[in-house]
């Protein structure tokens, strides 16, 4: 078999975050525990020294129980947080789809934050123009592209902000939990399009609460628990210990 | 370093859409609309001049011109450092959730500052004319002095706005030094009142662009080397540093916010 391509390299990484009961946040504090020697740290291991290899073509699910680390995970390889330890390299352009709307404006028009977020996420407006109707037919928004969305329902946000993020076909495709919004149609054609994606090439990393997605999508799964890498393999082995533990 | 310079042409349009957004939301909801920016400066000068012109009566000459270019670039510096203080804190939202260089939002603040001088600059000529103040071709040279107060401003808004995410009372502080510093600078009084304290005025940066601003402008002499080398030495230190302090800080901005 021909070597795969690497495109996401995850190295040693450990991410920590500062759990402190009682937050330091001005300078009167700072100095008054500092000289009283309170100034405690309390260290939370949200990834523990995680090394994974994420192929080209790969659909890389990640599974694992609430606060296995699985949405820190991503933001590592999006680049939103930056490592404690350890590395990360990524070979190719990403869209990230972590929270959808990151990036909306509520008083804003649909037509307007098209532009906004495409913006957000490091298009340039010409581009964006001629993109422009595919992303509102996508999306079903025909009728409402110059209403403030903040008049929209949760699933007609959802449903522009996927329409955004996957108008290009990036390298590296990143989906937190967001195909469980709108109704079962439009997850259908969620699913359609990043299948399309994946006959171009790309490589889709996934979290998703529901085994059978991730059943149904994934090739490649690693399991996290409390940070730690529990198990990484092909999709049947990893579930199937998953939900033996699950049961 | 070249990745820095890419990856800031690939954000550049949405600095450029953030900017014109702020613009957007200040004058959205008034009548009188991009107006205010102009008129405002100009209502400020009248009150000034009516109070200080006739109840202190300091021997300053075309005393309106000589507060309105003054207020002009102060403003820009206090407006511009003050609202880029809460620049990381105030897009947490976004800083969380998407990967965006992070100095392109006290960038967008300086920016947005930057177009509100603008509107001011036109006050600044409308009263230039009105007062037949003369203006001779060293004015030109005002591109110079914006520059070096726009590099020292974005310098220190790099600084604040990052300082603020780990100390958040940084920002009442920095009320209270700015209205200090707003008084050590001599904006609506002549320098010589200052008396034995001149010392204050040489470290007081604001002063030497002040200064400089209005040679070219009232006094219609040219600024010598020595003071375009300390604008620019201001300018640049207070860059460099900025950029410092902010790179070494935005690694742990996600954690605080």
């Amino acid at each position: 078999m021909e070597q795969k391509q690497v495109m996401v390299e995850v190295r040693d990484v450990t991410m920590n975050f500062n759990l402190a009961s009682e937050k330091v946040d001005n300078i009167k504090e700072y100095f008054i525990r500092k000289i009283k020697g309170q100034l405690q740290i309390q260290k939370f291991v949200a990834l523990d020294h995680v090394s994974l290899d994420i192929y080209k073509g790969d659909v890389f699910g990640i599974v694992g129980l609430n606060g296995a680390g699985k949405s820190t995970l991503l933001k590592v390889v999006s680049g939103i947080l930056a490592p404690s330890e350890g590395s990360v390299a990524i070979h190719g352009s990403i869209a990230p789809l972590i929270e959808l709307g990151a990036g909306f404006d509520m008083d804003l028009t649909a037509r307007e934050n098209v532009f906004l977020n495409g913006t957000v996420l490091g298009h340039n407006p010409a581009f964006l123009r001629s993109k422009y109707d595919e992303i509102i037919d996508f999306a079903e928004l025909q009728n409402f592209q110059d209403v403030p969305i903040k008049n929209f329902s949760s699933g007609m946000l959802a449903r522009l902000a996927f329409s955004i993020a996957t108008m290009v076909t990036p390298d590296i495709l990143i989906v937190d939990e967001i195909l469980s919004v709108g109704d079962f149609l439009f997850q259908a054609k969620c699913e359609d399009r990043i299948n399309h994606m994946l006959e171009s090439g790309t490589t889709v990393i996934m979290v998703s609460h529901s085994i059978e997605q991730i059943q149904r999508m994934c090739n490649r799964v690693v399991w996290l628990d409390h940070g730690h890498l529990k198990m990484i393999g092909n999709m049947a082995e990893v579930c199937e210990a998953y939900k033996s533990f699950e049961g | 370093m070249n990745k820095t310079l890419a990856v800031f042409m690939k954000y550049r349009f949405l600095l450029m859409n953030l900017v014109s957004r702020d613009i957007k939301v200040k004058y959205r909801r008034s009548v009188l609309g991009m107006l205010w920016s102009v008129l405002n400066p100009l209502l400020m000068m009248l009150v000034m001049t009516a109070v200080f012109s006739r109840f202190f009566r300091f021997a300053i000459p075309n005393f309106p011109v000589y507060y309105l270019s003054a207020s002009l670039l102060w403003n820009f510096f206090s407006e511009s450092t003050s609202v880029s203080m809460s620049a990381i804190t105030g897009n947490a939202a976004l800083i969380k959730k998407v990967y965006i260089p992070k100095y392109i939002f006290p960038l967008q603040k300086v920016l947005s500052s930057c177009v509100n001088m603008g509107f001011s600059c036109i006050a600044l000529i409308f009263i230039l004319l009105v007062t037949q103040t003369p203006v001779t071709i060293t004015v030109t040279l005002f591109p110079l002095c914006f520059a070096y107060l726009i590099m020292f401003s974005l310098g220190i808004s790099l600084m604040l706005s990052a300082a603020v995410v780990y100390f958040s009372d940084i920002e009442h502080l920095y009320g209270v030094v700015l209205t200090a510093w707003m008084y050590f600078t001599p904006i609506f009084y002549p320098a010589s009142i200052l008396g034995d304290l001149q010392w204050i005025l040489n470290i007081n940066p604001m002063y030497h662009f002040v200064n400089y601003f209005r040679n070219i402008l009232m006094y219609n002499t040219l600024p010598t080397l020595q003071e375009n080398i300390v604008c620019l030495l201001l300018g640049v230190v207070s860059l460099l540093l900025g950029c410092l302090v902010f790179k070494k800080l935005q690694r742990n901005f996600i954690l605080h916010i």
